[in-house]
């Protein structure tokens, strides 16, 4: 073998590591949570809310209501913040603040998720015990803290949607007398809606599978919230509660969550996926 | 009702230039807020004593030893795989099946959320290989979490070098992996640099895979299979048992800087790299 087809055989094997540690991942989560799943049974499992894994009930459906919910309250404050915030960059602001802003949000999505927890836990948390009433911990201050979180992921990507639109659009429409505000929201935001939709499933997937911050705020109750401020268990928080006492069945409980958070995870990232190859 | 265009104009940019505003004022809040009751807790004292009484007194020494040590792991497993991947992603072959694979291989790895890579390392090294919390187990799944970074860094600035540069090379008859070695990558090098700076402000500040994996032993880790508390793990502890906020504050401080630091140079790295190319 020539010394060049040897090369290409290293390269080819070291650029399979990606794929292969995906599926590695894969299979080892499945081969621990699979045996809990056939034991409980798959509905048992997922829309069961009894979970007490010492006495053999291992229900998640709190739990994944939980995940959902606190999702979308991210959702519902992160989106039109850094929408807003895309929007004003890419469309409205002089060029300068541009060039300084776009950058120092990008370096803000480097801070870990422990310091916005702990800001959460220092700061939100005892606001909203004070202000509105409940322990503090709850479904609100997580929902608060995510979407936080996943503002860097919502503007950045977004930014890069909307410069992708060519000016010939946004010229043309301003010639036939439109006004900026027109332009941008008959226009740009139409011909930039795959990108921005990419954005929000992806600021979703970083909401769902975040752990740390949510472990901090979310206070971590067992139950179905009634209300924005009952204390809530996403499924991350679960697995990392109670991942380091673990044993027999209860540990494998705990990969069958992890499954479910994956499934979800992986959906999103496919759909997201999907739309950018669309466009 | 119609309202006047410049009338709906002008309410929509208030409203958005207010959000913002919001949006700003929250990020410079937490900096803030870290930087002024974090910044005084940094003395020299708090970087070279390690903790005592399980954090409550002391430094965070053996807290740094462990953070360099992981992630300095993680960088040296991961990087010859990540820029291996995209040397090959962008030299070898034309966009095929396989090449597509690949990249959704390492879109996907890249989506995967850290506690569940925290499960995995869990199980795979610190049980079944029996490394037990480890700097190694640690690493390992570190190297993981950053290896879609490194590839796609790599990748972008390997892509950005010329084409011209190749065809020189291969008309002075050299051959492609001369070329790719000598010209292709010193070229590309202040990108890669970005991704792997990138990679290792990551690895500082992650905290779920790590408390799963290394562990949170507050001993300096010497060998390997020591465990070993990184800096984000400890803050995390601190934080959460309220052992000590002057600590926890201080932990906070040295993390967002360097983090921030490091993002920093990292950015600067890429914008020189696109501007010296386009």
């Amino acid at each position: 073998m020539s010394q060049g087809k040897f090369i290409e055989r290293v390269l080819l094997f070291l650029a399979l590591s990606a794929i292969g540690c995906l599926a590695l991942i894969t299979i080892f989560i499945f081969k621990e949570g699979m045996p809990l799943i056939w034991h409980t049974g798959l509905t048992d499992f997922l829309f069961s809310s009894h979970w007490a894994p010492t006495r053999g009930h291992f229900g998640i459906g709190a739990m994944i209501i939980s995940s959902l919910l606190v999702t979308l309250g991210a959702l519902v404050l992160g989106v039109p913040l850094g929408l807003a915030c895309a929007i004003i960059l890419a469309e409205f602001s002089p060029p300068r603040l541009k060039t300084i802003l776009k950058p120092t949000l990008e370096l803000l999505a480097g801070i870990p998720s422990v310091v916005y927890g702990f800001l959460g836990v220092i700061w939100l948390v005892p606001l909203i015990r004070d202000h509105l009433g409940g322990p503090g911990l709850s479904l609100l201050a997580g929902a608060v803290i995510l979407g936080i979180m996943i503002l860097p992921t919502v503007v950045s990507i977004s930014i890069d949607a909307l410069g992708a639109v060519p000016d010939l659009y946004r010229d043309g429409s301003m010639a036939l007398g439109a006004t900026q505000w027109q332009t941008v929201r008959r226009v740009v935001l139409p011909a930039a809606s795959s990108g921005i939709v990419t954005a929000i499933i992806l600021g979703m997937g970083r909401a769902v599978g975040e752990t740390m911050a949510v472990i901090m705020v979310a206070g971590n109750a067992l139950k179905i919230p009634t209300s924005i401020l009952d204390p809530v268990r996403t499924l991350t928080s679960n697995i990392a509660l109670e991942l380091g006492y673990a044993s027999g069945r209860h540990r494998e409980a705990l990969f069958a969550t992890g499954i479910v958070l994956f499934v979800i995870i992986m959906i999103l990232n496919l759909s997201a996926t999907l739309i950018t190859r669309r466009r | 009702m119609r309202l006047d265009p410049r009338i709906s104009q002008t309410l929509a940019k208030t409203v958005l230039w207010a959000f913002t505003a919001i949006t700003l004022m929250i990020l410079v809040f937490i900096i803030i807020n870290i930087a002024v009751k974090g910044l005084p807790q940094l003395t020299p004292q708090f970087l070279t004593q390690n903790p005592e009484d399980m954090g409550r007194a002391g430094g965070i020494f053996s807290c740094i030893v462990a953070t360099v040590y992981i992630t300095v792991l993680a960088i040296v497993l991961a990087s010859p795989l990540g820029v291996g991947t995209a040397i090959y992603l962008t030299e070898y072959t034309l966009e095929s099946r396989i090449t597509r694979v690949i990249r959704f291989g390492a879109e996907c790895l890249a989506g995967v959320p850290s506690i569940i890579l925290g499960l995995f390392g869990f199980v795979l090294f610190v049980m079944k290989l029996g490394f037990g919390w480890s700097v190694l187990s640690g690493g390992l799944t570190l190297a993981i979490m950053v290896l879609p970074t490194i590839i796609r860094t790599s990748e972008e600035a390997i892509k950005a070098v010329p084409q011209e540069y190749r065809q020189v090379c291969l008309s002075l008859g050299l051959s492609q992996w001369q070329t790719i070695t000598r010209i292709v990558l010193p070229s590309a090098l202040p990108g890669i640099t970005t991704g792997i700076m990138l990679s290792v402000g990551r690895s500082i500040g992650e905290t779920a895979v790590l408390l799963f994996t290394a562990g949170a032993a507050l001993r300096t880790p010497l060998s390997l299979f020591d465990s070993g508390r990184t800096m984000a793990v400890h803050f995390y502890i601190l934080a959460r048992e309220g052992l000590s906020m002057p600590n926890a504050y201080g932990t906070a401080a040295i993390l967002v800087i360097s983090i921030l630091l490091i993002n920093l140079t990292a950015y600067t790295l890429m914008q020189r790299l696109m501007k010296r190319y386009s």
